[in-house]
C-alpha cells in the first residue's frame, strides 16, 4: 500500500449562520488557504472529491455549483459522494493507492441554517416503515440515549460531563462555535429538550466548508515538514432498522477501529464524530479508549460546532492538525453517518 | 500500479419500466441477486459495496445507502455511495474498481439504481431555483439550444436525430429488458419526424422514456476472476472528468472535459484510432443528436462529421462497422442513476459474450461511457476480453 | 368465500420541508441592482471575463470576482429552443423562445425569454433588448425583465463575437 498523508487543513469558522454567503463564497478562501499553506496551487491536485448533501441544500445537485470554486477548466478528475467529506477521503485515498493520483484535494460543506435538519434526516429511514412516522433525527438519539442509560452503562452525569468537556476544550479552538465553562450540575439544572436528552447534549446547527489536501510520501515531504501519515483506514455499516441492532453499542466502529490498527499504539489523541454527548461514551467504548490516556475531543468535538457533511472530514483534520503541529504523534480519528451511529469510519494517523 | 480488475457478474432488473411495483430494496436486490449468480458467488463472498444514483430528491429517500445496508447484505461491511450527476452510474463503477484496483479489496459488488415513479424526476430537475427566472424546463430544455448549434456548425439533415432513436429503438428489440419495445410498424421515420416537438429541436419520438430500474456488476482481483464461472471482462482503463457548469464562451457543443475524458481511458488502453480498434460502445445517448455529437468528442468521427457515421449506418448492429447502444441505449431506457452503469455493464457483455440477442459478433474491445450535469461529468471505461 | 386482501403496492407520503435560501454576496449585489433597473455583472481579476449574473466566482480559476461592471440590456443571442409544453408551475403559454443570451460587453450566457415577434425569425446570432415591467413592479429578480425583443439589426456571427470579446478583455487579464 503506498503511504498516504494529510498536508494541509483548514475549515471556516463555524458559525450558526454564515449569513449571505452561498457554499461556493464559503468554499473560495478555504480552497485558497488550504493550498497556499503548503504553497501549491490546484494545477498539482491530481484528484479532486467533495463529500455534500443535495436535501441539506434544498436543490438537485447542489454538489454542482461548488465545482465553480475549483478552478476547473480545463477539466479535472473529480468526483463527489452523496456523504460526509470523511467519505470523500476515502475515495480519495483509494484513487491515490491505485496509483492513478498522488496528490487529491478533498473538501466537504453544509449550511444547515437553510434546512431543519433533523427533520431532513427523518428522510433517511425506511421510505415505506418509518420515514412516513417523520422520527427526527434528535427523537432518534433520545431512543438511544434512553437505552443507554436504563443499560446502566452511562448516567446523565457521565452525559453532562461530555459536556462540559467539550465546552471547555473548545474555548482554545478559535474556529469552535460553542465554547464556555459549565459545571455539571450547572448542566444538570437545564430542562429536558427531547427526553433524555437537553439542548446542551445535542450538536448545534452551523454552517461551514473543510478543506484537506492528501499527498504520497514523496509529494508530502515536499509540502509539508511533518506530514501526518494515514496508516489506517477502515469503515463498516450496521444494520438500518433501529430494533435491528444493540443501540448501546457501536459494532461498526469496533470493527472499522479493528481493522484500521487503531489499538496497534499508543493512542495520543482521539477525534470523535459524536452529534450527542451520550454518543462520544458509546464511541469510547467501541474504540477501547483509556481516557486518562487519550485526548478525547480536545478541539470540542461535533457538541462544538457540526458541519454536516463536513463534521467528520473535521475531525481527521483535528487529529491531523495535532500531528503536524507536533503536540500528537499518534492519533485516532471518527466519522459517522446515518441514524444512531449506523454508519462509521476510523482513521490512524501518525506522525 | 493499479491492480488488474475484472467484472465477473452482472444483473439488471427484468425489464426497465415506469412504475416498477417493488420496494426500492426489491429493485436493488433483484438486480444485485443476478450478479452475484452470474461471478457465482453469495452475498458472503462480497467485501465491500459501493451505490450509486442521482439526486435524492428523485425518490424521496435522503442517502439511501444507510436504509439499503441490509438489502444489499452490507452489514458489517464498508458502503459508499457515489453522486455524481447522470454520469453517476459510471462514476460508481469506477470507484467500485479501485476498491480493487488499490488492492484493499478482492471482490466488490456495485449497484446503481432510480426509481424515478416514486418522486417527480421533471420536477426535482426544474424545481424553481430561488433568485433566478423560472424557466428550467427539464434536461431537453437545457440539451436542445447546444443541438441547435451543432445542427448550425455540422449542416447535418434535420432527420438525423430522429434515424439514431429509430435505431437505439430497433436495437432495444433485441433486449428484453429495455423500457420501450416499439412496435415494428411505429418504427417507420415518417411517424419520428411527425412526433410532436417538446423543446425545438427535439421531437418527443426523440428522446429517452423515464424509467425505473437497477443495474449490479461483482467486480474482482484478478485471481477470483481466473476463477469465476463465466468470462470475465477485464478493466483496461477507467476515467472521470468534471467542468464548471457554465464559463465564458465555454464550449458546450464539443466539450473539453468529453474530449480530454476521452483521451485518458484510450491511452491507458493503448487505442489511438477508437472507430478502427474498439468494436461496439455503449454511450450515453438520452437525446438523439448526442450520438453525432458524442461520435465527434469521442473521436471517433471528425468534428461537424459525426452524422455522417450515423446516417451511413456505422452504429447500427447489422452491417454497421462501430455498433453503439446495442442494448437500445439510454433512448430505450434511463433510469438516470443507472443509465451510466448499464453502458459500463452492458459493454462488459459484450466483451463476455454474453449479450444474448444484441450482442456484436466477436466484440473483444468495448467502451462504456456515461455523462452528467450540463454535459460536465464524464466517466468512461474500457474492457477487453483480455487482461491487460 | 376467500379473505385475501389486495395486496398493497403503494402509498402516497407527502413530503414538505422548509428551506431559507441565501442567495450569496455576488448575487445578492446583482440583484439588488436588478432592482433599480441596472444590470451588473463582475469581472474576474485573472481572466479579465465579465459575468452575467455574476457567482462571486471565477469558474475558470476559481478566484472570487468583486469588481462590478455595468452593463447594457442588449445582447445576443447565442442559441435558443423553442419550447412547445408548459412548464411547471409557470403561466407562460407554449410555444414560447427560451434563449442563451449574452449581454454586449459580457461573456457568459443566461437564459431568458425572447418574445414579442415571430419565433420562426429568431435564429442565433439574432441581437435583442430587454422589455421591461413597469418600474412600479420592479423586484429583486430578473423577472423585471419580461423578455428579450429582437431588434432589427442584422445577425452576428457568434465566432466572430468570441474573437472580438476576448481580444477586448487582453487588457483585464492578470492570469
Amino acid at each position: 500500500m503506498r503511504e498516504v498523508a494529510i498536508i494541509s487543513y483548514v475549515q471556516t469558522p463555524m458559525r450558526r449562520d454564515a449569513g449571505a454567503n452561498n457554499d461556493v463564497e464559503m468554499l473560495m478562501p478555504t480552497l485558497q488557504e488550504a493550498l497556499s499553506n503548503v504553497g501549491m496551487t490546484h494545477k498539482d491536485i491530481d484528484f479532486t472529491c467533495s463529500g455534500s448533501c443535495d436535501y441539506l441544500g434544498g436543490a438537485a445537485f447542489a454538489f454542482v455549483s461548488a465545482v465553480d470554486a475549483l478552478g476547473a477548466v480545463p477539466a479535472i478528475a473529480e468526483s463527489h459522494v452523496e456523504m460526509d467529506a470523511a467519505w470523500a477521503l476515502y475515495e480519495a485515498w483509494l484513487k491515490i493507492q491505485c496509483g492513478k493520483a498522488d496528490t487529491a484535494l478533498v473538501y466537504g460543506f453544509g449550511k444547515s441554517s437553510h434546512a431543519n435538519l433533523p427533520n431532513v434526516l427523518s428522510l433517511q429511514m425506511d421510505p415505506y416503515s418509518v420515514q412516513p412516522l417523520w422520527p427526527d433525527s434528535i427523537s432518534m438519539a433520545a431512543l438511544q440515549a434512553r437505552a443507554l442509560l436504563e443499560s446502566g452503562k452511562c448516567s446523565e452525569r457521565d452525559m453532562a460531563e461530555v459536556v462540559a468537556n467539550s465546552r471547555r476544550n473548545a474555548k482554545s479552538n478559535p474556529k469552535a462555535q460553542l465554547k464556555g465553562d459549565f459545571t455539571v450540575d450547572q448542566l444538570l439544572r437545564e430542562p429536558t429538550f427531547v427526553s433524555p436528552l437537553r439542548k446542551h447534549d445535542c450538536c448545534p446547527i452551523t454552517d461551514g466548508a473543510s478543506v484537506m489536501i492528501l499527498a504520497v510520501r514523496e509529494k508530502a515531504e515536499k509540502f509539508c515538514k511533518r506530514p501526518a501519515f494515514i496508516t489506517g483506514i477502515d469503515h463498516r455499516i450496521d444494520a438500518h432498522g433501529l430494533g435491528l441492532r444493540d443501540l448501546t453499542v457501536s459494532e461498526s466502529t469496533r470493527i472499522a477501529g479493528e481493522k484500521a490498527g487503531a489499538n496497534k499504539g499508543p493512542i495520543d489523541v482521539a477525534e470523535l464524530y459524536a452529534p450527542f454527548s451520550h454518543q462520544e461514551l458509546i464511541l469510547r467504548d467501541a474504540l477501547g479508549l483509556d481516557a486518562t490516556k487519550t485526548k478525547i475531543n480536545p478541539s470540542g468535538g461535533a457538541l462544538a460546532g457540526h458541519v454536516f457533511m463536513a463534521c467528520g472530514l473535521d475531525r481527521i483534520g483535528a487529529v491531523a492538525t495535532r500531528i503536524i503541529n507536533g503536540e500528537a504523534n499518534r492519533g485516532v480519528a471518527h466519522a459517522t453517518s446515518g441514524p444512531c451511529l449506523q454508519q462509521n469510519l476510523v482513521a490512524v494517523l501518525e506522525g | 500500479m493499479a491492480n488488474a480488475c475484472a467484472v465477473v457478474g452482472v444483473g439488471q432488473s427484468s425489464r426497465y419500466r415506469s412504475k416498477i411495483k417493488v420496494s426500492i430494496a426489491g429493485l436493488v436486490r433483484e438486480a444485485a441477486q443476478e450478479a452475484l449468480k452470474d461471478a457465482g458467488c453469495t452475498w458472503a463472498d462480497i467485501d465491500a459495496v459501493v451505490l450509486g444514483k442521482a439526486p435524492d430528491f428523485f425518490e424521496g429517500v435522503l442517502m439511501p445507502e444507510v436504509y439499503l445496508a441490509d438489502a444489499l447484505g452490507c452489514v458489517g461491511k464498508p458502503m459508499l455511495r457515489v453522486h455524481t450527476a447522470g454520469s453517476v452510474g459510471g462514476s460508481t463503477a469506477i470507484v467500485a474498481a479501485s476498491c480493487v484496483q488499490s488492492g484493499a479489496f478482492k471482490r466488490v459488488l456495485t449497484v446503481a439504481f432510480e426509481k424515478q415513479s416514486e418522486s417527480n424526476a421533471m420536477w426535482a430537475l426544474s424545481s424553481r431555483q430561488p433568485f433566478s427566472p423560472h424557466l428550467n424546463a427539464g434536461a431537453g430544455g437545457f440539451f436542445a439550444p447546444i443541438i441547435r448549434e451543432y445542427m448550425r456548425r455540422s449542416q447535418a439533415p434535420v432527420d438525423i436525430g430522429c434515424k439514431v432513436a429509430l435505431k437505439d429503438r430497433t436495437h432495444a428489440l433485441r433486449n428484453p429488458r429495455a423500457h420501450m419495445h416499439e412496435k415494428a410498424e411505429d418504427l417507420d421515420l415518417k411517424k419520428y419526424m411527425d412526433s410532436f416537438m417538446l423543446w425545438e429541436p427535439l421531437r418527443f419520438s426523440e428522446v429517452c422514456p423515464s424509467s425505473d430500474g437497477a443495474c449490479a456488476m461483482v467486480l474482482a482481483s484478478e485471481d477470483l476472476a481466473k476463477k469465476s464461472p463465466n468470462p470475465p471482462a477485464w478493466i483496461h482503463g477507467v476515467a472521470m472528468r468534471s467542468e464548471p457548469t457554465m464559463y465564458p464562451w465555454r464550449e458546450e457543443v464539443n466539450p473539453q472535459g468529453g474530449i480530454a475524458c476521452a483521451k485518458d481511458v484510450y491511452s491507458q488502453a493503448g487505442i489511438t484510432n477508437p472507430r478502427k480498434e474498439i468494436d461496439m460502445a455503449e454511450v450515453y445517448v438520452p437525446f438523439s443528436w448526442y450520438e453525432p455529437m458524442w461520435l465527434e468528442n469521442l473521436g471517433f468521427a471528425d468534428v461537424n462529421e459525426g452524422w455522417k457515421l450515423t446516417e451511413a449506418g456505422a452504429t447500427f448492429i447489422d452491417g454497421g462497422d462501430i455498433p453503439w447502444n446495442c442494448s437500445g441505449g439510454v433512448l430505450s431506457s434511463n433510469p438516470i442513476g443507472a443509465s451510466g452503469m448499464i453502458r459500463f455493464a452492458e459493454a462488459a457483455l459484450q466483451v463476455r459474450g454474453m449479450a444474448g440477442d444484441h450482442q456484436v459478433d466477436g466484440a473483444k474491445t468495448a467502451l462504456g461511457h456515461a455523462y452528467g450535469g450540463g454535459s460536465q461529468f464524464f466517466s468512461m471505461w474500457i474492457v477487453r476480453s483480455e487482461k491487460p | 368465500m376467500s379473505d385475501e386482501k389486495p395486496m398493497v403496492e403503494g402509498f402516497e407520503a407527502p413530503i414538505s420541508l422548509h428551506y431559507t435560501f441565501a442567495a450569496g454576496h455576488a448575487i445578492s449585489k446583482f440583484l439588488h441592482s436588478i432592482k433599480e433597473g441596472k444590470i451588473v455583472g463582475q469581472r474576474s481579476p485573472k481572466t479579465g471575463k465579465v459575468i452575467v449574473p455574476p457567482r462571486g466566482s471565477c469558474p475558470e480559476t476559481g478566484v472570487p470576482t468583486t469588481e462590478e461592471v455595468t452593463l447594457p440590456d442588449t445582447g445576443t443571442v447565442i442559441t435558443f429552443t423553442v419550447i412547445h409544453i408548459p412548464i411547471p408551475n409557470n403561466p407562460i403559454k407554449p410555444p414560447f423562445i427560451v434563449a442563451n443570451i449574452c449581454l454586449d460587453e459580457s461573456d457568459q450566457t443566461f437564459i431568458h425569454l425572447v418574445s414579442d415577434c415571430k419565433n420562426e425569425e429568431v435564429q442565433i446570432g439574432t441581437r435583442v433588448k430587454a422589455v421591461w415591467k413597469d418600474p412600479a413592479e420592479w423586484d429583486y429578480s430578473m423577472d423585471n425583465i419580461k423578455y428579450f425583443k429582437p431588434l432589427d439589426e442584422a445577425p452576428v456571427d457568434i465566432e466572430k463575437l468570441k474573437a472580438e470579446r476576448l481580444k477586448a478583455v487582453e487588457k483585464y487579464r492578470h492570469a
